[in-house]
C-alpha cells in the first residue's frame, strides 16, 4: 500500500468486512429494508450516503476542537443536515423520478445511525483525513449490503435488474418464465430484506467463528 | 442376530464419520437401537418424540385419505360428470375414477414434501454433527393438507425450503422454533406466489389450466364467495359438515377433524384447552359480527363485509379451516403456550383474530394461519404473565402469614 499507511487502509478494509455496520453492528437497518426492493435505489442511496459520511466527517473532525461537547448533537445534526439537503436538491434536479422512489428515505439519512455512530465515536477524537478514510470505509460497508440485497430482492422479486428483463418477460411468458418460473413476490416485501440481511449474517459468521458471541 | 446387529456393528465402526448421523435416523426409525442411557437419570416413558409425531401423523391420515378422494371429487363435480354427491357416504364420493385422479395430484405433494423438508434436515444434521430430529415428520404431512391442490412442485420445495430453514433450523432445530413450520410454509406460499394461494381457480384441480378457454370450471371456496356477498349455488351446512366443498387439500372435512381431535385428546398428544378456546375465541367474534354489528344494523347489504359477517356465528366453524388449525397447529407444543391458564388466552385469541382476519380482509380469505402465526410470537410473553401472576399471588399470601 503506497498511498494508504497500513493502519488507514484499515479504516478502509474493516466495516468492509468484520466491523460491517449492517451485519456486524446491526445499524441503519431501517434504510436497508426500505429501499432494496429494487437495485438502481440501492446504488444511489449507497452512493448518497458515502457522500454524506465523508464530507461530514471530515466537517466534525475540522471543527472537533470548538465545539462544545453539551451541543455536539446538535452540530452534528445540522452538518447532516445540510448535507442531506445538498443530496437531496441534486436529485431532484438530475434524476427526478429516482428522487420520487426514495421518497422520504432520502431525507431520513439524517436519522442513520451509522452516521451519527461514526461522528460520535470517530470523527470527534481524529483529524480530518483519517476520519475522512473512516467516513467512507463505513458508508461502503453499508453500501456493499445495500447492493447485495437488492440485487437479490431485485432479481428474485421482480426478475429484473436495473429493469432489464433478464430472466425473460412475466407477462409475454419467454425465458425461464416459459418454464413455469414465477416471480417471489415475498420477496419485494419489506421483511423479506430483513431476511436476506439475516442470511448474509449468517453466511458471514460461519466464515468468520470470531465474529459470534455468546 | 441378523440384519439388526450388523446394522449396529456397522454404526459403531463409522461412528466418527460425517455422514453418520444420517445413517442412524434410518436405523432408529426402523429399529430400537442396542443403547441404553448412560447417565443416572432413568424415567420410563413411552411416549418419547417420535410415539408422539407418529400419533400426530395418525390423526391426520384420515383427513389426507378424504383429501384425496375430495380433489378427484371436486374436479369431476366442477366437469359435470359426476352428480352431487348425497352425505358423507353419496354413491359418487368414494369412487375409483376420484381415488385415482386424486392421488395423481394429491401424492406429489406429500412427495415433494417429505422429500425437500428431510433432505434439509438431513444436511442439517450432517453439517452440524447432531441426530436428525423428528419434527419434520408432522410437518410433511401437515404442509400438503394446507395448500391447494394445484400448487406447482416447484413453489412447494422452495418454501419447503424456507420455512425448514428460516422457520426452525436457524433457531436451533426441532423445540426451538418460535414459529410453526407448516404454516411458515403457508405464509412463505402466502405472499411469495399469492396468485397461486388464493382466488377462484386454485381449490380445484385443473381449473387453472381451463381458465379463459371455453372448457373453464369455477373453483371458488366458500369463503372467496362470501367475501364477494355471493353464495355458492347447492352447497348445504351438511355439506360444509361431511366437507364435500372445495378448499385446501386437509382442512375441509371438519367430521375427520373432530374424530381426529377427540384421537389427539384422547391419546392426550393435544391439548383440548387450546382447542376448546380456539372455538370459543371464534365463535365469540362470530357473534359480535352477527349480533353487535349486522343485527344491530350498523352495516346494511351495501357494505363489502356484509358477506361474511351477516353469516351465521356457528357457521364460521365449519367453514373455511378454522377447526383445522384449531386441532393440528395451534396445539403444536412446541410453539404453543405452555401453561394451563396461558393456553386458555392463547387458544381465544387464536379464535377471536382468525374471524376478525377473515372478515376484515378480502385479501386474506382465510386468517387462520396469520392468527396462529401472530400467537406463536405471543406465546412466551402470555406464559411468562401467567407464571409471574403466580408468584406475585404466592408471595402476597406468604405476607399474609407472617403478617
Amino acid at each position: 500500500m503506497g498511498l494508504l499507511s497500513k493502519k488507514d487502509a484499515k479504516l478502509i478494509s474493516d466495516p468492509l468486512a468484520d466491523n460491517n455496520p449492517i451485519t456486524i453492528q446491526v445499524l441503519g437497518i431501517c434504510s436497508a429494508l426500505a429501499i432494496t426492493a429494487q437495485l438502481k435505489p440501492s446504488i444511489v442511496m449507497a452512493i448518497s450516503v458515502i457522500f454524506v459520511m465523508g464530507v461530514g466527517n471530515v466537517v466534525i473532525s475540522l471543527m472537533r476542537n470548538v465545539i462544545p461537547s453539551k451541543i455536539r448533537i446538535i452540530v452534528q445534526l445540522i452538518v447532516v443536515a445540510t448535507l442531506v439537503i445538498i443530496v437531496d436538491q441534486v436529485l431532484k434536479a438530475f434524476a427526478y423520478t429516482l428522487s420520487k422512489e426514495l421518497s422520504v428515505f432520502i431525507g431520513l439519512i439524517i436519522t442513520n445511525c451509522i452516521i451519527m455512530g461514526r461522528f460520535e465515536a470517530f470523527a470527534l477524537g481524529n483529524g480530518p483525513w483519517r476520519s475522512f478514510l473512516d467516513g467512507i470505509g463505513n458508508a461502503l460497508g453499508y453500501g456493499v449490503i445495500l447492493i447485495i440485497v437488492g440485487f437479490f430482492r431485485e432479481l428474485l422479486g421482480s426478475g429484473t435488474l436495473f429493469g432489464f428483463k433478464v430472466l425473460g418477460d412475466s407477462v409475454e411468458k419467454t425465458g425461464l418464465y416459459a418454464l413455469g418460473y414465477e416471480n417471489n413476490g415475498f420477496m419485494v416485501l419489506p421483511p423479506m430484506a430483513l431476511i436476506v440481511v439475516g442470511l448474509i449474517i449468517w453466511v458471514q459468521r460461519s466464515r468468520n467463528k470470531a465474529l459470534i458471541e455468546d | 442376530m441378523g440384519l439388526k446387529q450388523n446394522l449396529h456393528n456397522f454404526k459403531v465402526k463409522n461412528q466418527d464419520k460425517k455422514w453418520i448421523p444420517a445413517f442412524n435416523a434410518l436405523f432408529t426409525f426402523l429399529y430400537t437401537p442396542n443403547e441404553t442411557t448412560h447417565g443416572g437419570t432413568h424415567i420410563k416413558a413411552a411416549d418419547d418424540l417420535k410415539r408422539t409425531m407418529n400419533t400426530v401423523i395418525i390423526a391426520l391420515i384420515p383427513c389426507l385419505i378424504f383429501g384425496i378422494f375430495n380433489a378427484g371429487y371436486q374436479h369431476y363435480l366442477a366437469l359435470g360428470e359426476i352428480e352431487a354427491s348425497n352425505g358423507f357416504l353419496g354413491s359418487t364420493f368414494w369412487t375409483l375414477d376420484n381415488l385415482i385422479i386424486g392421488a395423481w395430484t394429491v401424492l406429489p405433494l406429500v412427495a415433494v414434501s417429505y422429500g425437500v423438508g428431510l433432505a434439509v434436515e438431513f444436511v442439517f444434521a450432517v453439517i452440524k454433527g447432531h441426530e436428525v430430529e423428528e419434527g419434520y415428520l408432522v410437518t410433511g404431512m401437515l404442509v400438503p393438507l394446507i395448500v391447494p391442490i394445484d400448487i406447482p412442485l416447484w413453489m412447494l420445495s422452495v418454501a419447503v425450503i424456507f420455512g425448514v430453514v428460516i422457520g426452525k433450523e436457524v433457531f436451533g432445530g426441532t423445540g426451538m422454533n418460535i414459529l410453526n413450520p407448516a404454516l411458515t410454509i403457508r405464509a412463505f406460499l402466502f405472499f411469495a406466489y399469492p396468485t397461486w394461494m388464493s382466488g377462484d381457480k386454485v381449490w380445484v384441480h385443473g381449473a387453472v389450466e381451463r381458465a379463459g378457454t371455453p372448457d373453464a370450471i369455477s373453483g371458488e371456496t366458500l369463503l372467496g364467495a362470501y367475501a364477494q356477498n355471493t353464495e355458492l349455488a347447492g352447497i348445504g351446512y351438511w355439506d360444509m359438515f361431511w366437507g364435500l366443498i372445495p378448499g385446501s387439500v386437509g382442512e375441509t372435512s371438519k367430521f375427520l377433524i373432530i374424530i381426529g381431535a377427540l384421537f389427539l385428546i384422547f391419546t392426550k398428544i393435544g391439548s383440548w384447552r387450546i382447542m376448546l378456546s380456539t372455538v370459543i375465541g371464534a365463535l365469540v367474534m362470530g357473534l359480535i359480527f352477527e349480533y353487535g354489528v349486522v343485527g344491530t344494523g350498523l352495516i346494511d347489504e351495501s357494505s363489502k363485509f356484509y358477506g361474511l359477517m351477516s353469516v351465521p356465528f356457528w357457521q364460521h366453524l365449519i367453514i373455511g379451516s378454522i377447526l383445522f388449525g384449531a386441532v393440528y397447529m395451534a396445539t403444536d407444543p412446541v410453539t404453543a403456550s405452555q401453561t394451563n391458564k396461558g393456553k386458555w388466552i392463547y387458544g381465544f385469541l387464536i379464535g377471536f383474530i382468525s374471524i376478525m382476519i377473515r372478515v376484515f380482509n378480502p385479501a386474506y380469505p382465510e386468517g387462520v394461519f396469520l392468527a396462529i402465526l401472530l400467537m406463536n410470537v405471543f406465546a412466551p410473553t402470555i406464559d411468562h404473565y401467567v407464571v409471574q401472576g403466580n408468584v406475585k399471588r404466592r408471595l402476597k399470601r406468604l405476607k399474609v402469614k407472617a403478617a
